[in-house]
């Protein structure tokens, strides 16, 4: 334990790992965005993850009311919010108690003393004191009084109730750690002041407490070291943080406004999908219309009409949502209108875990309707990509006329990364398969001769009055069909224009080696984990690893055997029992397909998969 | 929608070069043909005309009908009608549905469009049985009812699809016999020109399953003195001799006879369609002698997309967002050079 005075010695770092933890009120979330934006600001990468409990304010000091923020800042590329971390600051000994496994030995805890009361601890179910037992030697802790510092800090601040000057010290704990990494507090302070606008009293509470933290850093030089990252190498442009839910939704937005659509979103508020529909209902002034609707049906079906009367139509949910939806997305599928499905997975099955990450939706999204029934899915991979999955996935539903889901899961939902920001002019064209107005011997089955895509014939366009429905459809005129071979036919048609899809869509590449002993494969939101694991081998001299990442599963893109068959062996890594290794095998014979799975409500943590690909690599 | 139609429709303008397959002597015949007589007389444009029907015998309706329509899957209709709705607010929207389609397995979807009260129509095809899987009971069907699903008789208590709507806030409730096409035609065109969520109902026979479920008030030789068919503004009189009316007589309504107990025709309650309050809509809905017909409740309030327009207008007005650009560098941006 670290009590001497220690002078500041300057370092520089690549990277480091914070977490903040506290009770859900201790603004640990707050704290943790704060530091990250800032840290974009002065150039660094950043990746975080927020952990949250499932309770929204769970009894205060108990172990699972904890939240927590964890933020990776560098001057390297960051694809990961990181697995153990260089610093943790505790608000309380739960927070400690349930965060201490992550810290590095011999890396850095700053605590608040005052917290470590005899209830407190209690709550914690600690035996004893960890601040005086000894069970903290292998690091160097910290320990401030910050609830004390902070009422000091405001005690001549005439008006504020206790309640107020308890909820600032985030504050000091952020100050602190704005001092230790070179950061200003210019960023904060300007957030506080755009946030408590009405209240000019709160605003100079936590600005005094915010300071007091980082002088008290500074001055009293009770902090080891202190450290300095410099900017992260990145493409020049203009950036913003971005979080994965909003990313997402303002790719819809670029979407509508390039395509000259409307967007519409029915949606049924579930974690960890519900702040696509906050994002969206927010701007009203592109014209978005939103409905938050009775239930995950309705929210479907509602899109399914507005798409009809010729929207852009979305809804968003998250795996027990989707199994509800499954009957609308085979209508979607079987009129052969646009619609946009995201499924910001969770854990599963049933209600299971919803506030953490999980891919094992991918089979049900494929198969989990009634009959022959496919569906154009892709999946983002980053927090920022989310923009452009979204993008893409209405492209492809306006062009190819047939509904797409894209995936997306609670890991880069609620995490957030720089975004070198796209203007709409920059996007792709979006053809959409309208028809403006009547002509001769025109059917609303009339196929564009390429993509197979049916034409869109909206109501309120004179002369093409027609009727869509449930039941097979004549190929040519829509109307109900009971033709043997014309259902064959019918069926054959709505797989072959998915297939299609593959003559509009990227070629599958690899990174860090195109050929070799090695083929790491992965898909969705465990982009960030997989690189870094790869990229960190290859550091190593680890050079026949290659890693090949899909975005595109329903269809696959065209060169994926051949891309599979450069390799020795293969691997497939994803957060489930292995349903995208089961989709390659249903496709691709006479390869074996290796699996790494976690089923565990986390991400991959970069030691496992370092470990497991250096076995392989042999 | 302009509201001049181009050219005076015929219901032949409205009838589809599909071959209708209802059963021979089904009300769902009447009911067509009254919709095909209506559409002309309201002030709609063929190609804003759009019927979205669920599962069920009625929802086979928008094959019919030569407009858009879609014939979609089971109890979703009033959802997927309000996007349709939300989406182009011009567009003049039926929603074609059933006592099942509706009550059962749409039943969160039935109440939720009647609260919000978004400017379209609903037909309700009512006949107390399940034809299209033929004959189970359905959530209206009488207790006691011999069915394929209840061969002992039904266990389970009725909806009242009016006070079920009344209780789920509608503005618009009507009810009308499968076999008085004239009036329902006529309903038909005021539950267009209502603003907000209308429903009627039809009161349909089913002739294979159900045959004579509604007889005892709409059989021709009785309906006169079984039924009191209510007009706004209107005194509350029926019977072939029109000397029978309705009174309040404490919480209750009561059937009097005009000339005897020296009751006068001033006794008779004047029906109210457009009083907000649906206490006594809600009591001649569950009237059961006479039957009541007409429309019921008439109540004009804010529609949901009149709030939503609103809403939008007043966020646009105080944007400086105009293109997504406006967002995307609006607020917390940073260079990297």
């Amino acid at each position: 334990m670290i009590t001497a005075k220690t002078a500041r010695k300057q370092e520089i770092l690549e990277a480091v790992i914070i977490r903040f933890v506290g009770d859900s009120g201790d603004g640990m979330q707050l704290t943790g965005t704060q530091f990250s934006d800032t840290s974009a600001m002065l150039g660094n990468d950043i990746a975080t993850f927020p952990k949250f409990p499932a309770e929204i304010r769970a009894p205060q000091g108990s172990l699972y009311g904890v939240s927590g923020f964890q933020v990776h800042i560098g001057s390297i590329e960051i694809s990961t919010p990181g697995d153990n971390v260089d610093l943790l600051v505790a608000m309380n000994p739960a927070g400690l108690k349930t965060n201490l496994h992550a810290v590095k030995p011999g890396h850095t805890i700053i605590v608040d003393t005052d917290a470590f009361t005899k209830k407190n601890i209690e709550k914690a179910k600690y035996e004893s004191n960890p601040l005086q037992d000894g069970s903290l030697e292998n690091y160097r802790v910290i320990e401030v009084a910050m609830t004390s510092l902070t009422k000091e800090a405001l005690k001549d601040l005439e008006g504020l109730d206790n309640k107020s000057i308890l909820r600032s010290k985030n504050m000091f704990a952020l100050g602190m750690v704005y001092w230790m990494y070179d950061r200003t507090t210019e960023h904060t302070i300007e957030f506080l002041n755009k946030k408590f606008k009405t209240n000019p009293l709160i605003i100079e509470a936590n600005t005094k407490v915010l300071n007091s933290g980082y002088y008290f850093a500074e001055t009293l030089e009770l902090i080891p070291n202190a450290y300095t990252i410099s900017p992260a190498k990145m493409a020049a442009g203009t950036y913003r943080i971005i979080m994965g839910n909003t990313a997402l939704a303002w790719g819809f937005l670029a979407a509508a406004e390039k395509s000259g659509l409307e967007l519409y979103l029915g949606s049924y508020p579930i974690t960890p999908a519900s702040d696509i529909l906050h994002e969206l209902v927010k701007h009203k002034h592109f014209g978005v219309k939103a409905l938050q609707a009775e239930d995950e049906i309705a929210g479907i079906t509602s899109a399914i009409g507005a798409s009809f009367a010729g929207d852009l139509a979305l809804t968003t949910t998250s795996g027990p949502g989707l199994a509800l939806k499954g009957e609308a997305l085979g209508l979607a599928m079987m009129i052969e209108l646009p619609l946009v499905v995201v499924n910001v997975q969770r854990g599963g099955p049933s209600t299971g875990l919803p506030t953490k990450t999980e891919q094992s939706d991918l089979l049900q999204t494929m198969y989990g309707r009634n009959g022959e029934s496919p569906v154009i899915v892709i999946a983002a991979s980053t927090p920022a990509n989310c923009f452009d999955y979204a993008y893409e996935a209405a492209r492809l539903t306006l062009e190819h006329m047939t509904p797409v889901v894209l995936l997306s899961d609670g890991y880069i939902a609620n995490g957030s990364a720089p975004w070198k920001i796209k203007s709409v002019d920059e996007m792709p064209e979006i053809k959409t398969n309208i028809m403006r107005e009547a002509k001769e011997n025109w059917h609303p089955y009339d196929r564009d001769e390429n993509t197979l895509a049916r034409n869109w014939a909206i109501p309120g366009t004179k002369g093409l009055e027609h009727r869509i429905g449930g039941l097979e459809k004549e190929r040519v005129t829509g109307n109900v069909s009971y033709d043997p071979d014309n259902h064959q036919l019918m069926t054959t048609i709505r797989a072959e224009k998915i297939k299609r899809v593959q003559n509009y869509i990227p070629e599958l590449r690899t990174e860090f080696a195109e050929e070799g002993d090695l083929l790491v494969v992965g898909w969705g939101g465990t982009y960030g984990p997989l690189y870094s694991a790869v990229k960190e081998l290859k550091e190593a001299g680890y050079t026949s690893i290659g890693y090949a990442h899909f975005n595109y599963i329903n269809p696959l893109p065209k060169n994926t055997e051949a891309i599979l068959a450069k390799f020795k062996k293969i691997i497939v890594c994803e957060l489930n029992t292995g349903q995208f290794a089961a989709v390659l095998r249903m496709n691709f014979n006479g390869f074996n397909f290796l699996q790494l799975n976690k089923i565990q409500g986390l991400p991959f943590s970069n030691g496992e998969l370092v470990q497991k690909f250096k076995e392989l690599a042999h | 929608m302009e509201t001049t139609a181009e050219k005076k429709y015929t219901f032949k303008d409205f009838t589809s070069d599909q071959e209708v397959r209802w059963c021979p002597g089904c009300d769902d015949y009447a009911i067509l043909r009254a919709m095909q007589k209506a559409l002309p007389e309201m002030n709609v444009k063929k190609e804003d005309v759009v019927f979205i029907s669920g599962i069920g015998c009625s929802s086979r309706f928008p094959y019919y009908m030569d407009t858009y329509g879609m014939h979609s899957i089971h109890g979703r209709a009033p959802a997927i009608a309000t996007g349709v709705k939300l989406a182009n607010p011009d567009l003049s929207v039926w929603v074609i549905t059933g006592d099942g389609d509706a009550m059962a397995i749409g039943g969160n979807h039935f109440i939720h469009v009647l609260r919000r009260n978004i400017n379209l129509n609903i037909i309700l095809f009512n006949n107390e049985i399940y034809g299209l899987t033929k004959g189970q009971f359905s959530p209206t069907s009488l207790v006691g009812q011999k069915t394929k699903s209840s061969p002992n008789g039904n266990t389970q208590p009725p909806f009242s699809p009016g006070e079920l709507a009344l209780g789920a806030q509608a503005r618009f409730f009507a009810r009308i016999g499968g076999n008085t096409p004239k009036e329902m035609t006529q309903l038909f065109i005021e539950c267009e020109k209502f603003k907000g969520t209308s429903l009627i109902e039809v009161l349909q026979n089913c002739p294979i399953f159900n045959d004579g479920c509604f007889e005892e008030f709409t059989n021709k030789d009785v309906r006169t003195d079984k039924q009191m068919f209510v007009e706004h503004g209107k005194p509350m009189i029926f019977g072939k001799d029109r000397d029978k009316g309705v009174v309040l007589n404490g919480l209750k309504l009561e059937v009097v006879t005009i000339g005897e107990d020296g009751i006068t025709e001033k006794d008779i309650l004047v029906h109210n369609a457009k009083e907000q309050d649906p206490t006594l809509h809600q009591m001649l809905v569950r009237l059961h002698y006479p039957k009541v017909t007409g429309i019921i409740r008439s109540f004009e309030d804010t529609t949901l997309e009149e709030r939503m327009n609103s809403l939008t207008a007043e966020v646009k007005a105080n944007s400086s967002f105009r293109k997504t650009n406006d967002l995307f560098f609006a607020g917390e941006t940073y260079e990297v050079n």
